[in-house]
């Protein structure tokens, strides 16, 4: 394990594409277009105005860039990182068809880094309406919902369980990707708009819900997902839990324990990041199981292109069925070979064992990222559920009058992100702001 | 391989592309490497009168991430002295017989001053005089440069004493900073000149620095304005060219025209000689990338007349003089209308807006079942690249509200998306001129106008 200590975490895991310089953000805000009603726009769930924004980097109104992007989506430092842009406003780009599309995503850091490396704020809170709203949960969606709400003059309190507001921001995407201070800038930002943000609360331990619904006018949950679902396999408590694991890899790099022949179950997103943190740090081999092909599994095609990239190995069709421990340490996984059958519930071909294919994988540490349980707090309130999730109407108001949610936590349809979780916490706020001053009464003021 | 050699007024050069009077040709050690590059000819850089010059000289006009689309300069003539210049000039003419060595000169308006410049000139060996009526900063000042081109009869005073005493061709050099470039020129042909050249630079302020709220460029807190040349100037250049081509004094008078003004490349250059010129002169896009774009300039003007089956220079000169016309001799019964192919189309909706907010109105935004759809008229919810491309609609121009106005072919960004297309109009020919010499009232009256559209089918909506 000598070798090991040569990786310095803050090298290899450090966020992967450099800044924009001020004349590539121009050359290439230039190369836009500026389409009229332009597909990018559409194509962004919060829709941000994207050819305006990237005009005023042309034009080197970078403030009033950034006040475009965060007027739309107040998330847009992080969007701007972990949106899969190929699959959203760069994949809508006219300029697909005749080059190659605008680096939206890399410009929009470009004009919010302005904004934020510069300490100045685009917005300021509203005019006070008297009004209280709780936010339960600080990630994306929470801290935007309170943002847009304080921005509409309301008083907001977010209360959050961990000891970092951000949610997945902060602990659940890769600093590959979005280093943790810009998560926080995001924190800080929503702060000076006046909201206040409570660490350390948690509902049904040190937080009353009771309490919460008759000391404020409204209520939004935003408290995302629950932890890795369990496989239900021998030796499971021998398996690393993967955001815990991404989680180490930002707040702790130099504690996280990364073995030299790493096996990583799933093959979404999170899994890709699991499998890209264990290789950064130092495993000689990382491979990837899952029980389904190339075809079916859910992280996005770039993702899995980047992976390849980074030399991580991928078994399709391959299910673990144990873990095998010999004198308490992990020396295998071992697996049975698949084969696709006739579609599942998921319309996907759903996978079966091949009989007698049983082998094993040689590991010596084995992560899983097979999604996350079902938000447990549905239950706890009394809250109507879809699909596990909770259950919302087209204002995100939950079966609770007042009561609204977004975010993961409601993620029945689609799939979850970041950027689906600003839109909602925008609505909510919206929605939140319609309810607590009625149009009639906004126009008396 | 077409013949790119010219002889113009006399004086010969194996192709076209002269370096313009300019910085370029500020001396013979340049001049000796532009050769080297395959310059046809070089108009030494202005000598006459002593001067000082100053630092920040050259300013320049940027837009939308391209350099220099125009540059903008105070500086005077040649600041070297006259013995030091005369001495190049004959060195730089001794190693290049072939090429062509002409003097731009400018010095106080005596007949002596001038008698004297040209004398010295000529006993160089050059091949020929441009004079410099066209300097707009500085050198006007004190009563020469465009302070002569500008006053036709000063012009033309200053002419003749120069062609009492030339032996080589004299080309007089025009400055655009004038109402009608004309009437110099004519001035110019009444004084017995061999040839004539245009544009010089066109009066400019390039730029106001924000930050400071300078002028730009600044020169120890003071600006002020320049002359403008490059790229941007082209079109400006190529009507001044085409009025001395369609005048009838300079026509008849058969004197060359050596063209310049934002020449950049051999499309340029062609286009120069389609209106009239038959030497060329280049300075701003030298003074961006060197001397080493002589080359495709050549090549690819031989590489366009050998697709073109001109044989030489000569036959391209004026050769879309004759199309040069005014508006009163349009034929109004002429018809086009945008067509957008689909297939190219990227729909990035610049034509729709355009249309819309500043034209005519006649592009329509048609979803996939054919159905009419406003801007922005998608649902908030709906995201993600397949349905943003999905159902993003098709601009589609109705060709029956189009007046052809050519705005969408303009802003389209992909090539031979949006043709113009000529269609009947189902009326007879006629010109403006025509119509209202047989029925004045239509351009007097508008009852008698509308009687007149009523009658032949035109509406306009």
């Amino acid at each position: 394990m000598n070798d090991r200590q040569i990786i310095r975490p803050e090298e290899v895991l450090a966020e992967y594409y450099p800044p924009l310089t001020d004349h590539e953000a121009v050359v290439e805000a230039n190369r836009c277009l500026y389409c009229y009603d332009a597909p990018c726009t559409h194509a962004c769930p919060t829709h941000i105005d994207i050819p305006k924004f990237i005009k005023k980097i042309a034009t080197e109104n970078v403030v009033g860039s950034a006040r475009t992007i965060l007027e739309a989506n107040l998330m847009g430092a992080t969007c701007a990182r972990v949106c899969p842009v190929q699959e959203l406003c760069e994949g809508a780009c006219v300029l697909n068809a005749e080059e190659k599309p605008i680096m939206i995503g890399r410009l929009q850091r470009y004009a919010t880094d302005y904004v934020y490396s510069r300490g100045i704020d685009v917005f300021k809170a509203g005019p006070p309406t008297g009004k209280k709203v709780a936010v339960i949960g600080a990630g994306p969606a929470g801290l935007t919902c309170a943002g847009e709400l304080a921005k509409l003059g309301h008083s907001v309190t977010v209360f959050e369980k961990r000891e970092l507001p951000g949610g997945l921001s902060t602990y659940g995407i890769i600093v590959l990707r979005e280093p943790v201070e810009v998560a926080l800038a995001e924190v800080e930002m929503v702060k000076r708009l006046g909201v206040e943000v409570k660490t350390g609360m948690e509902l049904g331990a040190n937080l009353s819900f009771e309490q919460i619904r008759r000391e404020y006018d409204a209520v939004f949950l935003s408290v995302g997902l629950g932890a890795v679902p369990a496989l239900g396999i021998p030796g499971e408590e021998h398996i690393v839990d993967g955001l815990s694991y991404i989680e180490a890899s930002k707040m702790n790099p130099q504690g996280l324990e990364v073995g030299r022949n790493v096996a990583v179950i799933g093959a979404g997103n999170t899994a890709i990041d699991c499998a890209t943190v264990a290789k950064r740090l130092g495993a000689e081999r990382v491979t990837m199981v899952y029980r389904r092909t190339d075809a079916e599994m859910t992280a996005y095609p770039h993702e899995y292109e980047f992976a390849k990239k980074e030399g991580i190995e991928f078994r399709f069709l391959t299910q673990p069925v144990r873990v095998i421990v010999e004198g308490g340490k992990v020396t295998g996984l071992e697996c049975v070979r698949m084969e696709l059958g006739a579609p599942d519930a998921s319309g996907r071909p759903a996978p079966r064992p091949v009989p007698g294919s049983e082998f094993v994988l040689p590991a010596d540490q084995v992560v899983k990222a097979i999604g996350q349980e079902k938000p447990a707090l549905a239950q706890m309130l009394g809250l109507q559920t879809e699909k596990g999730y909770i259950k919302v109407n087209d204002d995100f108001e939950t079966s609770l009058s007042g009561v609204y949610a977004g975010g993961d936590c409601v993620r029945a349809k689609g799939s979850a992100s970041t950027v689906m979780a600003v839109e909602d916490g925008k609505l909510a706020a919206f929605a939140i702001h319609r309810k607590l001053v009625p149009l009639r009464a906004a126009a008396d003021d | 391989m077409a013949d790119l050699r010219i002889n113009f007024a006399g004086i010969r050069s194996p192709n076209p592309f002269w370096l313009a009077s300019a910085p370029p040709t500020n001396s013979g050690a340049q001049i000796h490497k532009a050769f080297e590059y395959g310059w046809g000819g070089a108009v030494w850089k202005t000598i006459g009168a002593p001067v000082l010059n100053v630092s920040n000289r050259y300013g320049a006009w940027h837009y939308g991430g391209q350099k220099m689309l125009a540059i903008n300069n105070v500086e005077l003539i040649s600041d070297r002295p006259l013995e030091v210049n005369l001495r190049e000039i004959r060195d730089v003419k001794r190693h290049w017989p072939d090429r062509a060595v002409i003097v731009s000169a400018m010095v106080e308006s005596t007949p002596e001053a001038w008698r004297d410049i040209v004398l010295k000139i000529e006993d160089t060996g050059a091949d020929g005089i441009e004079l410099n009526y066209g300097c707009p900063h500085g050198m006007s000042e004190r009563g020469m440069g465009s302070a002569v081109g500008q006053v036709p009869e000063y012009c033309e005073q200053i002419t003749r004493w120069v062609m009492d005493v030339a032996k080589i061709p004299v080309i007089v050099k025009l400055t655009p900073n004038i109402t009608n470039i004309v009437y110099p020129a004519r001035a110019a042909v009444n004084a017995g000149a061999n040839a004539l050249s245009l544009i010089n630079t066109i009066n400019s302020i390039v730029a106001v620095d924000l930050d400071t709220l300078e002028i730009t460029p600044n020169i120890g807190g003071k600006g002020g304005h320049g002359g403008y040349a490059g790229p941007a100037v082209k079109p400006i250049a190529l009507n001044m060219l085409s009025a001395l081509g369609t005048d009838e004094v300079v026509r008849r008078s058969g004197l060359p025209i050596s063209g310049m003004g934002g020449i950049s490349t051999w499309k340029d250059a062609a286009e120069f000689l389609l209106l009239g010129a038959s030497s060329l002169q280049v300075c701003t896009a030298v003074m961006h990338y060197g001397y080493r774009i002589i080359e495709d300039l050549c090549d690819g003007l031989s590489n366009w007349m050998d697709s073109k089956g001109f044989k030489s220079v000569d036959e391209v000169v004026g050769k879309s003089l004759h199309r040069i016309s005014d508006f009163k001799d349009f034929d109004l019964a002429f018809r086009a209308v945008a067509r957008i192919d689909p297939d190219k189309c990227i729909k990035c909706n610049l034509c729709y807006v355009a249309c819309n907010d500043t034209a005519h109105q006649c592009i329509d935004l048609v979803d996939a079942n054919g159905n009419l759809v406003q801007p922005y008229s998608y649902d908030v919810r709906s995201n993600g690249k397949l349905e943003a491309v999905g159902s993003r609609p098709q601009p589609v121009v109705r060709e029956e509200d189009c007046v052809g106005c050519r705005l969408c072919h303009n802003v389209c960004p992909v090539e031979g998306c949006i043709e113009m297309v000529e269609v009947p109009s189902g009326r007879a020919s006629v010109t403006w001129d025509q119509l209202t010499k047989a029925r004045p009232e239509v351009g007097s009256d508008w009852e008698a106008m509308e009687r007149y559209r009523k009658e032949v089918g035109i509406d306009i909506h």
